[in-house]
């Protein structure tokens, strides 16, 4: 590991993963946190908490106070959880607009009120100008199990991967905005709060092995941790992955792979082989979801990791992404 | 409806065509006396070819040598430790392109630089400096430039607005290099195995595929300048297997949808005002007589290395020495023979500088690697 802390450490990937083990779960080391899930299960509570740094803080399709709530609330909607109490924690740099917090509070409370649960603690700090990047949000969050079991570790050959949506939209619309590319499309982040869609599963009696969104590093950073965690051989099918032509076109230009982008409102699932076509027409009847798929399907042929394969029958490893994501020379 | 995106590649993934591909070069290979060794130039095409699995569709009388054709894998550590050195100068701002900022020097990468304070961007366009500049008139900023004939035009576009808007505050770091140039180093070595090139199309685009006739002519290696999409690829190496099997060696171009012999003229023409050819040391492959594109005399003010001779290391740097990047450069061992290939080096503790650029053999191989 460096010796000092680097941005691709805050990747979601290889990087982000061995600082977390080498520094956080030597330090902290206890058998809830190394089960690695989305959210703590205590008793059949859920718990988490995160914090959200986003440049610029309005972008297409959501801001950072809509993040805030929809990031904690579905990693609790991931274990089955119905969102239920949160703690949201702020840090604003001095000279912010009161309008823009008022902006971002109020994206707060209307996605509060889509998953059903409440602010009941906070916290307020103000620090010089210069010592953070605008407004840096913490959310902590408790929830309900209404399902139990679910668990990244029990992922097996009788399950089928899917996945709800069209990925990589939020990194794709983030980039784009970061970077000032000028370009004309209905790009939008997928950032979107995914409970009601957990409920319509569970509703539905979908066996669901397990849950993941896919957030920084993703669809190819949750498909390997779960072949690591669960000891399996994930195998997915490219041209099943449901990616929209905006975010192809932002991939091509700039020599990104979709499966590596950020997603807030995209999780990918693990449902067993019978109940995978029931769980695509219930993903389906929401709007978002018109392009929920099955992906691919789980093995045995190289435990621990995942076999991208392509139309015309080849096949690679998909690895967790790493580095900084940076386009590509020429 | 006007043309999209993906217009320009839905086509070229087409799984029965390249199935189509597979079938004919495995039919005509049969008919090869020899297996033959293609060397691809550019890392976009090792990227490719390990990316959407070429290597699988392919017979083992068909095989890949890759080149040295990556702007950042064939950059000595001596002018990245120029970049770095530059980047902690008071009051610069140090501007370049995607991965040259991960690539380690003696002291570090630039990434390294920036964790310790020093400004480093990197842009999509070195016309990006432009709106830096404007937004930072109390600094310097200078844009390592980098790249084949694909990027020299646009440094140079750079150069002529600076020029013609008498921006202040703009200097250039050059490290522009040609295709022809490495590839006649590569055939001139008597262990040479390459037996016929695929070209970059993207170059050629800008310098036409002219500056590949001297290969079948007077070095008897066949050229098939190609397209990146994996059926661009696919159909280059049928061509390539055919002027094996009819006995010819010649050019030809597959790209044709882009390139004409002379290629782009206004952009040679730009290139010719603002460089000429210089002598350039590449990494792995050592001094290569007028394989660099410099800066002219007379855009002296404008040369930052020049301008901060005094400051700039000088000595030549070697890789460390369990690195083989230089014989993967050379097209003489592959990433896997690497001794620390995937263990010590790795893309995020890269070694050598092929396992930084996603155009790196090294890089393409790890990320790619195929399952068998």
């Amino acid at each position: 590991m460096t010796k000092t802390i680097t941005l691709a450490q805050g990747n979601g990937g290889e990087e982000n993963n061995e600082l977390i083990k080498k520094v956080f779960y030597k330090a902290f080391k206890n058998e809830i946190l190394e089960r690695s899930e989305d959210a703590a299960v205590i008793g059949n509570l859920a718990m988490t908490t995160d914090s959200f740094t986003v440049s610029p803080l309005f972008f297409a399709g959501a801001d950072i106070g809509k993040l805030a709530v929809c990031g904690t609330c579905n990693d609790l909607a991931m274990m089955g959880a119905q969102p239920k109490y949160l703690t949201c924690s702020v840090i604003i740099e001095e000279g912010f607009e009161v309008e823009s917090l008022e902006r971002i509070v109020e994206s707060m409370r209307s996605e509060l009120s889509i998953n059903g649960a409440v602010v009941v603690s906070g916290d307020t700090k103000v620090v010089p100008k210069g010592s953070v990047d605008k407004i840096f949000i913490n959310t902590t969050g408790l929830g309900e199990i209404v399902q139990a079991g679910i668990s990244s570790n029990n992922v097996s050959e009788e399950d089928v991967i899917l996945i709800n949506r069209d990925i990589g939209c939020h990194g794709a619309t983030i980039f784009a905005a970061r970077e000032g590319i000028e370009m004309s499309s209905s790009l939008k982040s997928d950032c979107n709060s995914l409970y009601p869609q957990v409920k319509a599963l569970i509703d539905a009696g979908i066996r669901i092995t397990a849950m993941r969104d896919a957030t920084r590093g993703g669809v190819a950073a949750v498909l390997n941790e779960w072949a690591r965690q669960s000891n399996v051989c994930i195998e997915v099918e490219e041209d099943k992955i449901p990616i929209s032509d905006e975010v192809k076109g932002i991939c091509e230009m700039l020599g990104f792979e979709a499966t590596a982008l950020a997603n807030e409102g995209t999780f990918v699932l693990a449902v067993k082989k019978e109940d995978a076509q029931r769980a695509v027409e219930v993903l389906q009847s929401f709007e978002v979801c018109a392009m929920a798929s099955v992906v691919g399907g789980v093995s045995q042929k190289y435990p621990q990791k995942v076999i991208l394969k392509s139309p015309w029958g080849t096949s690679r490893f998909l690895e967790t992404p790493n580095g900084e994501l940076l386009p590509r020379i020429c | 409806m006007g043309l999209e995106l993906k217009n320009l590649y839905d086509d070229f993934r087409d799984a029965d065509t390249i199935k189509a591909y597979a079938k004919i070069i495995a039919e005509d290979a049969k008919k090869l006396t020899h297996p033959i060794n293609i060397m691809e130039v550019c890392g976009g095409h090792t990227h490719t070819i390990m990316k959407y699995g070429v290597l699988q569709l392919l017979p083992s009388s068909i095989r890949f040598v890759h080149g040295p054709g990556c702007p950042v894998c064939i950059m000595p550590k001596e002018r990245i430790d120029h970049a770095y050195v530059l980047s902690r100068q008071p009051n610069v701002i140090l501007v370049t392109l995607g991965d040259m900022i991960k690539v380690p020097g003696s002291n570090g990468s630039l990434q390294d630089a920036r964790s310790k304070g020093a400004d480093v961007r990197f842009v999509y366009s070195p016309l990006d400096c432009l709106k830096i500049a404007q937004e930072n008139p109390d600094k310097t900023v200078i844009f390592f430039a980098i790249g084949f004939e694909t990027t020299t035009p646009m440094t140079a576009a750079l150069l002529d607005t600076v020029i013609a808007q008498n921006i202040p505050n703009i200097l250039l770091h050059v490290n522009h290099v040609t295709v022809p140039a490495p590839m006649r180093a590569l055939i001139s070595d008597e262990a040479c195995i390459i037996d016929a090139f695929l070209g970059p199309s993207h170059v050629s685009v800008i310098s036409g595929s002219k500056i590949y006739e001297e290969f079948p002519r007077d070095w008897h290696k066949p050229v098939v300048v190609s397209g990146f999409e994996p059926v661009d690829v696919m159909q280059s190496i049928s061509m390539i297997v055919k002027q094996f099997i009819e006995g010819r060696c010649e050019l030809e171009v597959e790209y044709k949808r882009a390139v004409t012999r002379e290629g782009n003229l206004k952009a040679q023409a730009l290139n010719d005002k603002y460089f000429r050819q210089v002598d350039f040391r590449w990494r792995g492959l050592g001094d290569i007589p007028q394989s660099g594109m410099g800066l002219r005399d007379e855009y002296d003010r404008y040369n930052a290395e020049k301008i901060y001779d005094a400051i700039l290391p000088k000595e030549e740097i070697n890789d460390h020495k369990l690195c083989i990047c230089g014989d993967i450069l050379k097209g003489k061992a592959s990433p896997p023979q690497c001794s620390i290939f995937g263990t010590a080096c790795k893309p995020s503790t890269p070694v050598g500088s092929c396992m930084v650029s996603s155009e790196g053999a090294c890089s393409a191989y790890y990320k790619y690697g195929n399952l068998v």
